[in-house]
């Protein structure tokens, strides 16, 4: 049995050195080890934890089918006959070869093309080729449990229009897992039946990580994205601040407009505002109110990896997919309400130049990602600090000046890692 | 009166014309000349970057979406003053051009295009490729897009878009 210890020891990962008590510091090699990146893979995107899967207008009908990604598993979301969503890992029980190739469609069943084993919507296996032999020769083995085989699934739940998967048993319900404050954002946002609007997606080259800390850094928006104060999206004296789930693993981040958001940042020195810089043609920063509320800016995370959006008009979901150690995809999903009309989808339309890879107001966060990712390659024991705001997860009311939600990540996935 | 002019684009005069749009509007940018970018287009020009994805599936989202030379100019000033990226350029490859059509005094044409993209550091890859579709117009004797929309192959753009294609 010391053994068996042994091998415990070795399944507790790598070793990794952080600070006692203290969650505003992480070694670089949380972004470059690739030991790390395959525990991730089983602890964090096969565990206890809703990924975002797609969009329920996505697969309205019996028979629709869109395919995805959890971690590095490939994923079907189907709509069954009975109108019930169905997710299912993309890969046949026979030879492990992708079952849906294609991005989305309509189907009556899925079927492997390698050797025509077919699978109802459920993912059930119901046809096996040539089962019975040619001419009484051949076949399957007698003692094929059929119905043991089919394809792996998880565990669906639908929240505001959007489509989750679980591989674990222990994920609370969806509600209870961001909890109902930061729930309420989403069902403040997503009020009607959404329409997407296009897609787009940028390769992001570094570690995943990065980049769904960035979204939970609300202290670099106003420095970093120039354009964002330089217009007036967000200013850092603007109303709002940051929501944070008691478990420190999902956010909110939001700017509320108020009567005096035009004046100026203040005394500080911020690089962001440039007088001489006004923009001739205005129209695409022009919000027309649709939510009930004042909000301007919403940026909501759901760990691990979705980040719900609601910029002026600009609804989106982004995905985060890791592809490898040192890259990543982020997938963009750009929504509107179905009832939209004309006028209202050529502002979403406009507006949508501040977001996405070529955002005016995005864009940087696919380079940043990348400089940190080259940076910390020569020296994966040294540490990244995160002090603003403290060294803990209290949530922030007033100020998005803060570090805390990106502590709250680490919370998580140090939690769920065991490390 | 409202007599519809067409024709099938097979003069070479017209043909020659436009291909020399394209390759001045391809030096403008890949010469880091974008404040000129802008006047390739009608004043009410627009300007589309969308994905085969989206354009198949008849979606109306853009990468970057400018109705008017004001947004075009908007663009640049955004890519010289506010926007942080790694200095980088292009290398247009232009090809496979045709005029479709003429009709009411608009040209219907399009083009292949590579965007070979060379990074300060020295990694030079393919950026983009796809293919443009636009209507051209002859304003005081110059042609210009009213509409120019560059359609990616790829829905995945590496790091970020910032340069217009």
């Amino acid at each position: 049995m010391a053994q068996a210890g042994h091998d415990t020891e070795l399944h507790a990962g790598p070793d990794l050195r952080w600070p006692a008590g203290d969650l505003s510091r992480a070694p670089y090699r949380v972004y470059t080890d690739p030991e790390l990146y395959a525990l991730e893979q089983e602890r964090i995107f096969r565990g206890p934890v809703w990924n975002f899967l797609c969009l329920t207008c996505e697969v309205p009908n019996p028979g629709d089918f869109k395919t995805t990604f959890v971690g590095d598993s490939p994923i079907i979301v189907t709509r069954g006959d009975d109108g019930a969503l169905n997710a299912m890992v993309n890969r046949c029980a026979h030879k492990g070869a992708l079952v849906c190739y294609k991005p989305r469609g309509s189907v009556r069943e899925l079927a492997c093309v390698y050797h025509n084993w077919t699978y109802d919507l459920a993912g059930n296996l119901t046809g096996i080729a040539f089962r019975k032999g040619v001419g009484g020769k051949g076949g399957l083995a007698a003692d094929f449990d059929q119905g043991a085989h089919g394809l792996q699934r998880l565990r669906v739940e639908v929240y505001g229009g959007m489509v989750f998967g679980t591989f674990s048993h222990e994920t609370p319900p969806f509600r209870d897992y961001i909890g109902a404050e930061l729930c309420a954002n989403i069902d403040r946002v997503f009020i009607k039946p959404l329409k997407v609007l296009g897609y787009h997606s940028q390769v992001l080259p570094n570690n995943w990580k990065l980049y769904a800390e960035n979204n939970k850094d609300s202290y670099h928006a106003s420095l970093l994205h120039v354009f964002h104060n330089t217009f007036g999206v967000v200013r850092p004296n603007m109303g709002g601040g940051i929501k944070i789930s008691d478990d420190g693993w999902h956010h909110l981040s939001y700017t509320v407009r108020n009567a005096d958001s035009d004046d100026a940042v203040g005394r500080e020195k911020v690089r962001s505002l440039q007088e001489q810089y006004k923009l001739q043609d205005v129209t695409m920063m022009e919000h027309r109110l649709e939510l009930g509320d004042l909000t301007t800016n919403a940026i909501q995370t759901v760990f691990p990896t979705l980040v719900v959006q609601q910029i002026l008009n600009a609804l989106a979901v982004r995905q985060l997919v890791p592809k490898g150690v040192d890259r990543s995809e982020l997938v963009w999903t750009i929504l509107g309400f179905e009832d939209d009309d004309a006028d209202m989808q050529e502002l979403r339309l406009k507006v949508n130049n501040l977001v996405g890879p070529a955002g005016l107001i995005s864009m940087e966060d696919g380079c940043v990602g990348g400089w940190v990712q080259r940076a910390a390659k020569a020296d994966g024991e040294a540490m990244t600090v995160m002090p603003m705001g403290g060294r803990d997860v209290q949530p922030s009311e007033g100020s998005r000046v803060t570090e805390a939600a990106v502590r709250g990540f680490w919370k998580g996935w140090r939690e769920l890692m065991g490390l | 009166m409202s007599m519809t002019m067409v024709s099938n684009g097979m003069d070479p005069a017209l043909r020659a014309r436009i291909e020399d749009l394209y390759a001045a509007y391809a030096h403008t940018i890949d010469d880091d000349r974008l404040e000129d970018w802008p006047g390739f287009f009608a004043a009410r020009g627009r300007y589309r970057v969308t994905t085969r994805e989206n354009h198949d599936l008849g979606l109306p989202l853009s990468l970057i979406y400018c109705d008017g030379r004001a947004m075009m100019h908007d663009r640049i000033s955004a890519l010289r003053t506010a926007n942080i990226y790694e200095p980088h350029v292009y290398c247009h490859a232009i090809s496979a051009v045709r005029v479709l059509e003429t009709r009411d005094g608009v040209h219907r044409a399009r083009s292949n295009f590579v965007v070979h993209r060379t990074m300060s550091e020295g990694d030079t890859t393919t950026f983009a490729c796809g293919r443009t579709f636009d209507a051209i117009i002859e304003e005081d004797g110059v042609l210009r897009f009213a509409e120019r929309v560059a359609v990616l192959d790829s829905r995945r753009i590496d790091t970020l878009l910032v340069i217009p294609v």
